[in-house]
């Protein structure tokens, strides 16, 4: 009898997780980026299907990063940028006149190469989001709540007995771990990741690696990485963007055994095309 | 395949040595194709020693290109091409040590069946098969050398002419072995020697699906014809 009620609620589980998985979470349309008078990308056309880990690689300077800052605006920040065509989140385009690019960027966290944690306490660090987006009514919620992220970012048994203490005083790896938690404390819909390991030692690194296959659960993960084995590990789609174009994207496994387009595989098999 | 050449140009010296490792080994193993036939119809017992001594360098290579390519996995972490070319050399040098092995076993039975009497036109069909065999060998070598999937798709399929020798003289031997049981112990003999050139080339056919895979990165997708009936071959005693 139990195994049977398990094994529904498994079915059922399973179920959920195919109509989710039905249709993008993220469509670009069209992308392209300007900085000033150089142009940076060339109609970038992609869909990211939800509750998987796409990985952006390519050599230095052919966009990825860039891209990547097109799906939560942070090209706004840069007053040389300008941005075209559509990036559309669950049927609407983040960047049409209405739409409020705080609200938005709680909907897609980031992190970035470097750990980055407040100046402030691991607690507060966790907490700053929740508190600015006002998601959480009450202490005990609040507590809740960072209690949560910090486990759900495999960082909690390391640090419940001294949330109190500065954030920046956490190794490299633990305050990476620190500012996923701290992305996912506002459960986000979209997390981007900026090279997030390429600062951390290989065991930090397979410990991020790790989580960000338990975070696939729950979130969309997008991935810049330099490491194609990363890549690999990580992710079940890749795309390779060369000089500003979106070359090829497909399944990781087949990007890395059998590329269709003689760039990427120049690229990844460290060949001078 | 892409040829140019990569980054890191040790990279591009490991792959080499790789290829010129395996060319090594096939061409040891074709000869001993080659020599285990001239053992059986020359009834050159010497032969039977030198197949031996180049068994083990066969070994020793399969064990030395093992160790080369996983040493590229590990320093390397190859991509794409690179790794379908390390992980099939892995695989083509298996099969080869294969053919090998049954190479010397049909050496070694040279020495009975020379004592015996030759059985109708047992030899000359053993001879052929081993003829097939050795042009497989090198056809699908040579599709390895120049990356080319149709020369391994030609050879893949020329393991259906050896089948069907192997049907026929299978049938034939059970008829000598019934005629007269003295004729039995020739017989098995020639059976296994049969046998041991119908497995070469069952190799030399997956030695040439990995050239197809290593050259487009997926198997063959159509279904080889097999054409071994031996498993369900009977003769009528009353025929």
């Amino acid at each position: 009898m139990l195994n049977n009620s398990v094994e529904s609620e498994q079915k059922m589980s399973e179920f959920v997780k195919t109509l989710d998985e039905n249709g993008p979470i993220i469509q670009a349309k069209g992308v392209e980026v300007y900085y000033g008078e150089k142009q940076a990308l060339f109609g970038i056309d992609i869909d990211f299907q939800k509750h998987q880990v796409t990985s952006l690689i390519g050599p230095s300077g052919c966009g990825k990063s860039t891209f990547l800052r097109c799906i939560n605006r942070m090209n706004d920040l840069v007053d040389i940028a300008k941005v075209k065509g559509q990036v559309i989140i669950e049927n609407q385009d983040i960047y049409s006149k209405d739409v409020d690019v705080v609200a938005l960027r709680a909907h897609v966290g980031m992190v970035f190469q470097k750990p980055n944690p407040f100046p402030k306490s691991i607690y507060d660090n966790v907490a700053y989001g929740p508190r600015i987006h006002k998601t959480v009514s009450s202490k005990d919620e609040m507590d809740y709540v960072v209690e949560h992220s910090l486990k759900r970012a495999g960082l909690w048994e390391e640090v419940k007995d001294r949330l109190h203490e500065q954030g920046t005083g956490l190794s490299g790896g633990q305050q990476q771990r620190l500012c996923i938690a701290r992305a996912i404390a506002i459960e986000p819909k979209v997390i981007l990741m900026d090279e997030p390991c390429s600062a951390l030692d290989p065991i930090a690194t397979a410990v991020v690696e790790e989580l960000i296959d338990e975070l696939r659960e729950r979130f969309t993960i997008i991935i810049v990485t330099h490491s194609m084995q990363q890549a690999a590990r990580v992710s079940q789609k890749t795309a390779f963007f060369h000089l500003g174009n979106l070359v090829e994207h497909g399944d990781t496994d087949q990007i890395f055994t059998n590329p269709q387009d003689d760039r990427t595989e120049n690229y990844i098999t460290g060949r001078i095309g | 395949m892409n040829k140019d050449a990569h980054i890191v140009t040790s990279f591009d010296n490991d792959l080499k040595t790789v290829e010129t490792l395996v060319l090594e080994m096939a061409g040891l193993v074709e000869a001993q194709v080659n020599d285990c036939v001239t053992c059986l119809l020359k009834q050159d017992l010497e032969l039977v020693e030198s197949i031996r001594a180049s068994d083990k360098r066969v070994d020793q290579l399969e064990t030395e290109i093992g160790d080369m390519a996983i040493r590229i996995l590990v320093q390397r972490q190859p991509m794409a091409q690179d790794l379908r070319a390390v992980v099939v050399a892995l695989k083509m040098v298996s099969n080869l040590e294969r053919i090998g092995d049954y190479a010397k076993n049909v050496a070694k039975r040279a020495s009975v069946v020379t004592e015996l009497t030759p059985l109708g036109s047992s030899n000359e069909t053993i001879s052929r098969m081993s003829e097939i065999v050795q042009d497989m060998i090198r056809g699908v070598v040579d599709s390895y050398v120049a990356r080319d999937k149709d020369m391994a798709d030609h050879w893949r399929h020329k393991d259906e002419d050896v089948d069907l020798i192997h049907n026929t003289l299978f049938r034939e031997l059970l008829t000598y072995m019934m005629e007269n049981p003295r004729n039995i112990t020739s017989c098995m003999h020639l059976l296994f020697i049969a046998k041991n050139f119908e497995r070469m080339g069952d190799h030399t056919t997956n030695i040439a699906e990995q050239v197809h895979y290593m050259v487009s990165g997926a198997l063959p997708d159509d279904d080889r014809a097999k054409s071994d009936l031996t498993s369900s071959i009977t003769v009528d005693l009353d025929e």
